[in-house]
């Protein structure tokens, strides 16, 4: 499995596909929209104004580049490697995914479609879709599972503000999967009006490589902004990995840069050796087919899809981009998981220490900063992506450590 | 190569009338009931069986059949039960066409050789995969073809003529035409655009054309019938099923009349299509 290409910067191929992964697994109804989409996609990405829309809609909207911020007191309490955060929390709607849906909704604009449907799990998807929707005058519609709408309810709230339907789907255990599949169910009977706001870098192709390319902005900032501070690239990069959009935007430009290591960082729930305790599908499960992508997932023995556990909202998802199925296999990033337990110490530490409060999505993340810095030495430098804010999760948080909010 | 497909459709044709294709879901409501379900269907009147593949996530479906794959899965139906199902089923009955249909991860978590291989010989006839579409033909669409089982590819309203040589490629059996975009079980068809759409496909394909989603009464299912070579019930089916069931969501004595009773009436509505058509 180990064999090394050329560039991990080439993929996908023309049908879709990373290696054995991604490609297009979804109903006939949809493939001719897939394929329109796919049209679409490429002729925006030679559109010079395409670009420079896009570009003008980060600096004066997301607020972007988003700050590199050197976590010193971090860095001196773990005693190893410097530690900087690419701040993504700091961008207007509280996350990474602001994005993704700027450079989607302007290709719905360019597509013709009246209606926007997304899906979400922690609510900063949702939450960023209905702000572009808001903004570019679309209706919008946000699939949540109804376990999520109960533990995300400021996203919920601001969701609604932001003038979008939140639908709460019941089936399944409520939460993003069944979101999703409640989605593509919507799709398929508005097809000739409807846009689908995938959030994560997985779905059926071009999906997986289009949301990569409007994440990679995190990656190509940071390159830059590493070069300025240091004066060369950093020795690990590590983020968080649910459906992995986060983690492809701020790796895949470092790729081709082999002395980079890569750290991927799945939910470990309540523990790896926990049966359907978990949600780190690349650790913890295997192959198959759901969502329109071949991608690690995690099943029983039936192919039935299990539902997974994490603390973290935005984490509980079965699956993962497929890209980081192939890059997983290739040996290019390492894919480890970070426990609840884990997650909220990280989380409680980087409050005191830095005055950031994190989301617990990146507070997994940093879970294995605080394994990985201290085996490292003070010249080396880790770079995480601090890709959400937490203010979403201080009820979450608040409950578990017994306070009445 | 003739299939039990291929000679079912020969007879009908000869008879001059369309095809009832019943859905209903293994295991559903559990294993022994959808046994004698499905060994009563083909004298209540069912021309050709699909059988759901019950999946944890089924994205084309609407309540109805995702609540009957709920069910069959609760009670612990598995492809190796629905394999076994289709085994116990050709035992007594070696002329009814089954088609087994459903989603893709739980044919290639048994591995595609090996579901091949054990459905040819349990007495599978053909299959429908929701999520394969022509894109992804060399998984197990082609591989079917080479073990001598039908494709059976889903057209739907968005299946235009530059599309549809892709869809009819490597279908073989009959071409199933989705009634409307969307999910199993809801929007009833309008007839007029299916008998258009019908007519267009036929100028692409000598194939018989199936049309299902949406269809649940007899009326329905003989204008649809005028217009087909089949019509396909499937979430009245499993409706039927529900309601047949006690509160704790058990199988009653009245679950298996209500399947014929309901398919018996469907069968007389497809039945008289073509008699009205001819008058």
């Amino acid at each position: 499995m180990n064999e090394q290409p050329n560039s991990f910067r080439t993929g996908p191929d023309e049908r879709g596909r990373f290696g054995l992964y991604g490609g297009r697994f979804v109903a006939e109804t949809l493939m001719p929209l897939i394929l329109d989409l796919e049209r679409a996609y490429t002729e925006a990405k030679n559109d010079p104004a395409f670009h420079a829309e896009l570009a003008q809609l980060g600096k004066h909207y997301t607020g972007r580049p988003s700050p590199l911020y050197l976590a010193e007191r971090l860095t001196a309490h773990l005693g190893g490697a410097k530690i900087y955060f690419k701040r993504d929390e700091l961008n207007h709607t509280g996350s990474h995914k602001i994005n993704n849906c700027l450079g989607q909704i302007l290709l719905a604009k360019r597509m013709g479609k009246t209606r926007i449907i997304a899906e979400t799990g922690a609510g900063q998807h949702g939450v960023a879709s209905a702000t572009v929707s808001a903004r570019f005058d679309f209706p919008c519609v946000v699939y949540m599972g109804a376990t999520d709408v109960e533990r995300q309810k400021p996203n919920v709230f601001r969701m609604r503000l932001l003038g979008a339907k939140v639908k709460p789907v019941t089936a399944g255990a409520g939460t993003l999967k069944d979101a999703m599949n409640e989605a593509l169910r919507d799709w398929v009977a508005n097809v000739e009006t409807t846009y689908y706001l995938i959030g994560t870098a997985a779905g059926p192709h071009p999906y997986p490589a289009m949301v990569r390319d409007f994440q990679s902005v995190i990656g190509t900032e940071l390159k830059e902004q590493i070069m300025e501070a240091e004066g060369r690239y950093p020795d690990a990069l590590v983020a968080a990995v649910g459906g992995g959009s986060n983690a492809i935007g701020l790796f895949h430009p470092f790729l081709d840069e082999r002395d980079v290591a890569l750290y991927g960082v799945e939910a470990g729930g309540h523990g790896m050796d926990v049966p359907n305790g978990h949600a780190a599908s690349m650790n913890g499960g295997r192959p198959g087919v759901l969502h329109g992508n071949r991608t690690y997932l995690l099943q029983d023995d039936d192919g039935q899809i299990l539902e997974g556990h994490s603390i973290s909202a935005g984490l509980d998802y079965p699956g993962v981009g497929p890209e980081h199925s192939w890059l997983r296999d290739s040996g290019r990033v390492s894919y480890v998981p970070a426990t609840d337990s884990e997650a909220l110490e990280a989380f409680q530490l980087c409050t005191r220490l830095e005055g950031i409060i994190p989301a617990l999505e990146p507070a997994h993340a940093l879970a294995e900063v605080i394994k990985l810095a201290p085996t490292m030495r003070k010249d080396q430098i880790i770079v995480m992506n601090m890709c959400g804010r937490g203010d979403k999760d201080v009820f979450t948080v608040g409950s578990i450590l017994g306070f009445e909010l | 190569m003739t299939t039990r497909i291929d000679r079912r459709f020969a007879a009908l044709t000869k008879a001059a009338r369309p095809a009832l294709v019943t859905f209903v879901t293994a295991g559903d409501p559990d294993h022994e009931t959808s046994l004698s379900i499905l060994r009563a269907l083909p004298a209540a009147g069912a021309d050709l069986i699909e059988i759901g593949m019950p999946f944890s996530d089924p994205m084309a479906d609407g309540p109805a059949i995702q609540a009957a794959g709920l069910r069959a899965l609760k009670s612990g139906q598995t492809l190796k039960r629905t394999l076994a199902m289709v085994r116990a089923f050709r035992a007594g009955d070696d002329e009814t066409p089954i088609v087994l249909m459903g989603y893709y991860n739980p044919i290639y978590s048994y591995g595609n050789a090996r579901f091949l291989a054990d459905a040819k010989e349990a007495g599978v006839d053909g299959l429908i995969v929701v999520d394969l579409p022509p894109e992804e033909d060399e998984e197990l669409c082609l591989p079917a073809i080479r073990a001598g089982l039908n494709f059976i590819r889903l057209a739907t309203p968005t299946t235009d003529d530059r599309r549809l040589p892709a869809v009819l490629a490597n279908t073989s059996g009959f071409l199933y035409y989705v009634s409307i975009a969307g999910i199993t079980g809801t929007a009833a068809p309008d007839t007029t655009a299916v008998a258009d759409a019908v007519t267009r496909i036929k100028d692409h394909t000598g194939l018989p054309i199936c049309v299902g989603f949406g269809v649940k009464t007899p009326n329905q299912a003989a204008a649809i019938g005028r217009v087909a070579d089949g019509v396909v019930i499937g979430s009245a089916l499993v409706e039927a099923i529900r309601t047949s069931l006690d509160e704790a969501g058990r199988a009653t004595e009245g679950t298996v009349p209500a399947v014929t009773g309901l398919v018996r009436s469907l069968a007389e509505g497809v039945r008289a299509a073509r008699q009205i058509a001819a008058e």
